[in-house]
């Protein structure tokens, strides 16, 4: 079977159509370039009937929402998971990582939080700071107007609270808290943790003609078919696709980047998951931006003679420096809120409050912090609701001060569960790990995906500095749980169970692949995100990351997404590229 | 009124096409089973989960016999009462048909706790859990529905009920009659002021007075912010 060669050529590819292949998709083609994106999962776009499970009860599942084939539940919007069939990868001895993949058009911009936080002035320097891994060579004065722009085009909404490490932004009215919030904040008061309000890019207030603004039916993980929720696809791709410049190949698997023999990237070839054929497509400029390990497998298996053990990989940094967020969680019951007042509530989706990093490192023998986010509320049952009576029930005291039996049928187990519904509240630990060059993704020479395409191998072990982050979490959970007058259920995991750590790739944060740096030795790509040994090769997602920040990575992809489309549009015009 | 009026601005918004608002059905004379039939079956569903469903229905796990005794169970578990109705009138035992197929690790469990539940009561009674009398059958039940007071001996039966007490419950309240049973109120547009003012009052809690001009104001969403 022989090459087939795209007819049409491109000033830009961008493989991906993330958070930072949408950013660039958009910017690039509007400063009048032509623009392929290819997306290696299919179309989706959750205004579309077919498409939509927004508003959908349980019983329209027959499995009720359970997560058999979506991780996250059947109403979720993520079509792929940890695992996907068909498209496996390794793992070296010791480490078991997950990689998390959404193969649709928006990528996992569809499921995620939506929570949008900025990285502040240390999260670019924390080696000055503790010694630890590496600054950026940039600096958050140079990001901050770019997520100026990024709050404005997209939305976020939030609170000014005037925290140095957590710049302010330019923000939409936050929610008012829900009852469990409000809780939340009563035990952040007496221990002296902040509670404020959340920072989630939600439209809680108009911001164009083109998005609807939030309803509050707290499924942003469905995605929102009047857009009011960001993903990429919604809010960047589609609206650059209506100037004409952009075309979008779905179902386009990339397996390789082009080069010629000066070294410069002439393109990319895809198999088209339909037909199964390969394809090339040449452009001036080549963008990746597949997630951090596609991103750097992409490169890996993009091997030449200029180029031998991967493209852009003469440092031999490729995949190495990857880190995901810590993660931790705990979970409590309210007495009080037993037998609740019914009401709508709920919200947007996600949390109305959080708490970023309070302490200071300097006192604690870890190096690196973490922000907390809480859940509970009356919400819409799924499957798994009204399960574990066999344990529940007796939180239930009757007048006497007796706890109700365990377990039972009846009439007594149905008012139980009413009573129980909305009561139970929890919290989790969201940190920042180091980044080490012993933390890895490589090529696996055994083995290859479906597509023919060899897969990556994980190479990767938490320290003692993310265990004691978590032992602190979960510390931290309990004397919060106890300060809002919470009963703690299930267990303090110890030592043995590391402390309830997320395993890495869990928190689907992961980041750090072909990271930049003034140094071509130690790094993959400078300042602009610009390969230092392929001059018109950038990668636009989180694989840039120097360090991960104890902040979710979506919005820094964006902003820093936003300035590399710059300046490849001004290196253009210069003639550089 | 006034929320009402923002309300219909918002889904008149023209985007989203397809906003059929699933929650102002008003017509609850239909029993879940025929919801589930006339559900379009659109769901954001990808080919290969529509294959999958379409084998799991199309095959059949539990013996007629094996569906009777869940069907009895079922109801034992969650009984009609004053506010409800009962778990097979929900249409619980087929949810539970469906759900062990596609959660296949729920198979052995449950054949095997029925077939354990029949196994006691041939040794008690001589006869099958449904060829019990009433009587009988609760006997049996209440030796291994109470797991912190149940006879060691008798473990294999109470992780059994736990399990169908598990399923049947989740059953119950994901279906349209289970959602009413326990007055979640959602899954439609609504706005969102706050924690209403009489419940916050009951908990001694108030509205951070720092906030009052930040929070969302319901009167003003729909006018396109000005950036300052």
């Amino acid at each position: 079977m022989s090459l087939i060669k795209e007819k049409k050529v491109y000033d830009v590819v961008i493989v991906g159509s993330g958070a930072g292949g949408g950013m660039a998709s958009k910017i690039l083609s509007e400063s009048g370039l032509k623009v392929a994106v290819l997306e290696a999962g299919r179309d989706w776009d959750p205004a579309k009937e077919e498409d939509r499970t927004q508003l959908k009860w349980p019983w329209e599942s027959p499995r009720r929402g359970a997560g058999t084939k979506r991780v996250f539940g059947d109403f979720d919007a993520a079509y792929g998971g940890w695992d996907i069939d068909g498209e496996p990868y390794s793992q070296h001895e010791g480490t078991d990582f997950r990689w998390f993949r959404s193969r649709m058009v928006g990528g996992r911009t569809n499921h995620w939080g939506r929570i949008s936080l900025r990285f502040g002035p240390n999260d670019f320097k924390r080696k000055s700071i503790d010694g630890l891994g590496d600054d950026w060579p940039i600096t958050y004065d140079e990001v901050s107007p770019y997520y100026e722009k990024v709050d404005k085009l997209i939305g976020v909404f939030g609170s000014k609270e005037g925290i140095f490490n957590e710049p302010d932004g330019f923000f939409l009215p936050p929610p008012k808290p829900r009852l469990h919030e409000h809780f939340v904040m009563k035990g952040g008061k007496k221990m002296n943790i902040p509670v404020i309000p959340s920072r989630l890019s939600i439209l809680t207030k108009k911001i164009n003609n083109d998005r609807g603004v939030c309803f509050y039916c707290k499924q942003c993980n469905r995605g929102c078919q009047v857009y009011a929720d960001f993903s990429s696809g919604t809010c960047l791709l589609k609206p650059a696709m209506k100037n004409g410049q952009v075309d979008l190949y779905t179902n386009a698997m990339v397996r390789e980047v082009t080069t010629d023999d000066t070294g410069k990237a002439t393109g990319v070839i895809y198999i088209d998951k339909l037909t199964s054929k390969d394809f090339k497509i040449e452009a001036k400029v080549v963008v990746l931006a597949a997630s951090a390990c596609e991103s750097a497998r992409i490169l890996l298996n993009s091997k030449s003679k200029t180029f031998p053990n991967g493209l852009a990989n003469g440092s031999g940094v490729v995949g190495k420096y990857l880190h995901d967020s810590t993660g931790a969680s705990r979970m409590g019951f309210l007495p009080e809120m037993l037998n609740r007042d019914r009401y709508n509530e709920d919200g947007v989706g996600g949390m109305h409050v959080y708490t970023p990093w309070w302490l200071d490192n300097k006192k604690l023998d870890f190096a690196r912090g973490y922000h907390l986010e809480f859940w509970g509320g009356m919400g819409m049952p799924g499957y798994g609701a009204a399960m574990g009576m066999d344990t529940m029930r007796k939180y239930i005291v009757d007048e006497m001060g007796k706890p109700h039996e365990n377990g039972g049928y009846g009439v007594g187990l149905k008012k139980d569960i009413r009573t129980l519904f909305g009561a139970t509240v929890g919290m989790s630990g969201r940190g920042e790990s180091i980044a080490l060059e012993s933390n890895y993704c490589d090529i696996d020479p055994d083995v290859v995906d479906q597509y023919g395409i060899p897969v990556l191998k994980f190479n990767y072990k938490w320290t003692d500095q993310e265990l004691k982050q978590a032992k602190h979490m979960q510390d931290t959970f309990e004397d919060l749980l106890v300060a809002m007058g919470a009963t703690l259920m299930g267990e303090k995991p110890g030592l043995e169970e590391e402390y309830g750590l997320a395993k890495p790739g869990q928190i689907i944060h992961e980041v750090g692949t072909t990271r930049m740096g003034d140094n071509p030795s130690k790094s993959v790509l400078n300042k602009y995100s610009q390969a230092h040994e392929c001059k018109n090769l950038f990668v636009v997602d989180g694989g840039s990351f120097v360090s991960q920040a104890d902040k979710n990575p979506t919005w820094t992809i964006m902003a820093l997404s936003w300035r590399t489309s710059e300046y490849i549009a001004d290196q253009i015009k210069k003639m550089n590229l | 009124m006034k929320r009402r009026e923002n309300i219909k601005l918002l889904l008149a918004g023209g985007l989203g096409t397809g906003l059929v608002i699933s929650g102002c059905k008003t017509d609850d004379k239909t029993s879940a089973a025929a919801d589930m039939a006339n559900s379009t079956g659109l769901y954001g569903r990808t080919d290969e989960e529509k294959e999958h469903d379409k084998k799991i229905k199309s095959e059949t796990f539990f013996t007629t016999a094996e569906m009777s005794t869940i069907a009895i169970l079922a109801d034992i578990i969650i009984p009609k009462d004053e506010v409800s109705g009962s778990a097979t009138e929900a249409g619980v035992p087929e949810f539970i048909e469906f759900i062990v197929k596609d959660i296949p690790s729920h198979k052995t469990p449950i054949r095997g706790g029925l077939k354990w539940l029949n196994n006691y009561c041939i040794s008690n009674f001589e006869k099958t859990f449904e060829e019990c009398t009433d009587a009988q059958r609760m006997k049996v039940i209440d030796e291994i529905a109470w797991p912190d007071k149940a006879n060691p001996a008798l473990k294999n039966g109470v992780k059994f009920f736990n399990n169908i007490r598990n399923l049947v419950a989740t059953g119950f309240y994901t279906s349209k009659e289970g959602i009413k049973d326990i007055q979640y109120i959602g899954n439609m547009p609504n706005e969102w002021d706050g924690v209403p003012p009489d419940v916050l009052k009951k908990f001694g809690f108030e509205e951070d007075p720092k906030y009052k001009d930040v929070y969302v104001n319901p009167d003003t969403r729909n006018e396109i912010m000005v950036w300052s």
